[in-house]
């Protein structure tokens, strides 16, 4: 027989979950409110937010390029074998640019910067409130959503679209070059097909994505790290979280906004 | 635009109603997942005084300055800090009530990735201060804690007793007239923390700053209430007859300041989330009570 003893124990500890998670989105959605009303009031920290364009976007510069380069390239090498098969290898370069501005360059390159800056973001924030910096920052009044949150919201929605943008040039240069090696495809073929292939709605939906991505990998980074409890052990849990969370959210909003993109530009 | 530089606020008819306690406590009680910390606590401070909380680990001294300055807010009861009613504040409204404060937290909390001027010139920028006025105040306030050489060093390159000195420095810079200080010897040699509480006597004689100090050291309030720092001669001398002078709570205290002696440090220990004892030094050290006999002679 088994025990109703513990029955009313699991469903009470299931409901403080349950309340945790109802609570931690809700102070999620007032960070959100907050870092987005500071952008319209002053006062604005300029500063902060450059320094955060110049660590969140130069900084990611590289392994965005090298990640391009050879996503590019696996693509060529993934799709030739099949376009072969129908003598329709010129048809590469448009596959590749469709796949690199749609989805690949935008997400890709979005999980990047979440596994590199979301961490950043929240082991920084989470180090500051567990050695009271935070409330330091309070107590000298200054607000840290306005002060620490809004400059690199801010700079991550400025930054990501343009490293996509980097992401995807430089993902269209691997795949030509493997073309040229793999295929002989021609610079004039591959370039021209890959260009005619990209349609207004394909660069609409590659430049919003990045928009939304940006939004959520520093806000889902910022908060994970101001709610740091338990010293630097919480730094760390937090740290995770905000990779994790961030990249399970972005490739969500990706499976939305696709659809939703899909929708408003088919042809 | 900028604003214009504002005259650095000291205890004045602004900040003081006459008669009136400059911060009140009443009934304030405070709990987290383990249970209530604060238990119905009550209060005052009057303008001048010092008010030392001495209390064990975990008996709420933390928490009261944190509940004064608005960071935290109590779960029953009402505080009064300035005329202001704590709990009916926004946080915008706090953020703003807070420039007239000094807090210094326990470990410092300076900002790791700026250096000790800029710690220091922090609120200074925040307030769009003139870059001169903001270098010459900065150095005034590195002075005053003797830290000038440290200008340029990182919170990192610091020792434990020069990080508290620094976050004693960012708390006065703005000469607030009313400043908390979170256990700000705990954790430093006996020389170093004297030097804390030199700072303290500094802060407290020559810029007339009302305190309130947490600290588990009962050193730290003897200190207090038997020094003063003498503008005279520029050091710290005994005052005999203070720890008598330490008037009970509620009395207005103003009447001894700009007397050649230390203004009133008055003692208050927590026991179980409540005022046990309220009283001066001198009364804290003659009592009777076996508690806080118990207690002197563990904090000794």
């Amino acid at each position: 027989m088994p025990d109703t003893s513990e029955t009313p124990s699991v469903l009470s500890f299931l409901g403080d979950v349950a309340k945790g998670q109802v609570l931690a989105l809700q102070d999620y959605s007032l960070l959100v409110v907050q870092s987005v009303a500071n952008v319209f009031t002053p006062p604005r920290y300029w500063t902060d937010t450059l320094e955060q364009m110049d660590l969140i976007g130069v900084g990611s510069l590289g392994i965005v390029a090298i990640a391009g380069f050879f996503i590019g390239g696996v693509l060529v090498l993934q799709t030739s074998s099949q376009f072969e098969r129908f003598g329709e290898t010129a048809l590469t370069g448009e596959a590749v640019a469709l796949a690199l501005v749609r989805e690949l360059g935008p997400t890709i390159t979005a999980l990047l910067v979440a596994g590199r800056n979301a961490s950043g973001i929240a082991s920084e924030l989470g180090s500051m409130v567990v050695t009271e910096q935070v409330d330091a920052m309070r107590a000298l009044g200054t607000d840290p959503v306005r002060k620490l949150v809004t400059p690199r919201v801010v700079a991550m929605v400025m930054m990501l679209p343009l490293l996509v943008a980097v992401a995807d040039f430089v993902g269209l240069g691997g795949g030509f070059l493997v073309a040229y090696l793999t295929l002989r495809l021609g610079a004039v073929q591959f370039w021209t097909t890959a260009i005619r292939a990209l349609a207004f709605g394909d660069l609409v939906q590659g430049f919003v994505k990045p928009l939304f991505f940006g939004f959520v990998i520093s806000t889902i980074g910022c908060f994970q790290g101001l709610r740091v409890k338990g010293g630097t052990q919480g730094v760390g849990r937090a740290t995770t979280s905000a990779v994790v969370i961030s990249s399970v959210v972005v490739i969500l909003v990706d499976f939305f906004l696709s659809k939703l993109l899909l929708y408003m530009f088919q042809k | 635009m900028l604003r214009p530089s504002r005259p650095a606020p000291l205890l004045d008819a602004n900040t003081i109603v006459p008669g009136e306690p400059l911060i009140e406590f009443r009934d304030v009680s405070i709990g987290f997942d383990e249970g209530d910390v604060l238990r119905g606590l009550s209060f005052d401070v009057s303008p001048g005084e010092t008010k030392v909380f001495l209390g064990e680990s975990g008996s709420g001294k933390t928490l009261i300055m944190k509940l004064a300055a608005g960071l935290l807010q109590a779960d029953a009861g009402h505080i009064w800090v300035m005329g202001h009613n704590i709990g009916e504040m926004s946080e915008n409204e706090l953020l703003d009530f807070r420039r007239h404060l000094g807090f210094v937290f326990q470990e410092g909390a300076l900002f790791d990735s700026m250096t000790v001027a800029e710690n220091v010139a922090f609120r200074l920028r925040e307030e769009n201060v003139p870059d001169a006025e903001v270098d010459e105040r900065v150095r005034e306030a590195l002075k005053f804690v003797e830290l000038e050489a440290a200008l340029d060093k990182y919170p990192a390159e610091l020792s434990g007793g020069m990080r508290r000195r620094v976050s004693i420095a960012r708390a006065l810079v703005d000469r607030p007239p009313l400043v908390f200080y979170d256990s700000p010897t705990a954790g430093l040699d006996p020389v170093t923390s004297q030097t804390i509480i030199t700072l303290i006597l500094r802060g407290r004689d020559l810029q007339g700053v009302t305190s309130l100090l947490a600290t588990h050291r009962v050193q730290d309030a003897f200190g207090l209430a038997h020094f003063r720092y003498d503008k005279e001669s520029n050091r710290v001398v005994s005052d005999d007859g203070n720890g008598a002078r330490g008037v009970e709570p509620g009395h207005d205290q103003r009447q001894v300041q700009g007397a050649a002696v230390a203004p009133p440090t008055n003692v208050l220990v927590l026991r179980e989330g409540k005022v046990y004892f309220e009283g001066t030094a001198e009364s804290v050290l003659h009592s009777s009570d076996e508690y806080l006999k118990k207690f002197l002679a563990s904090a000794e």
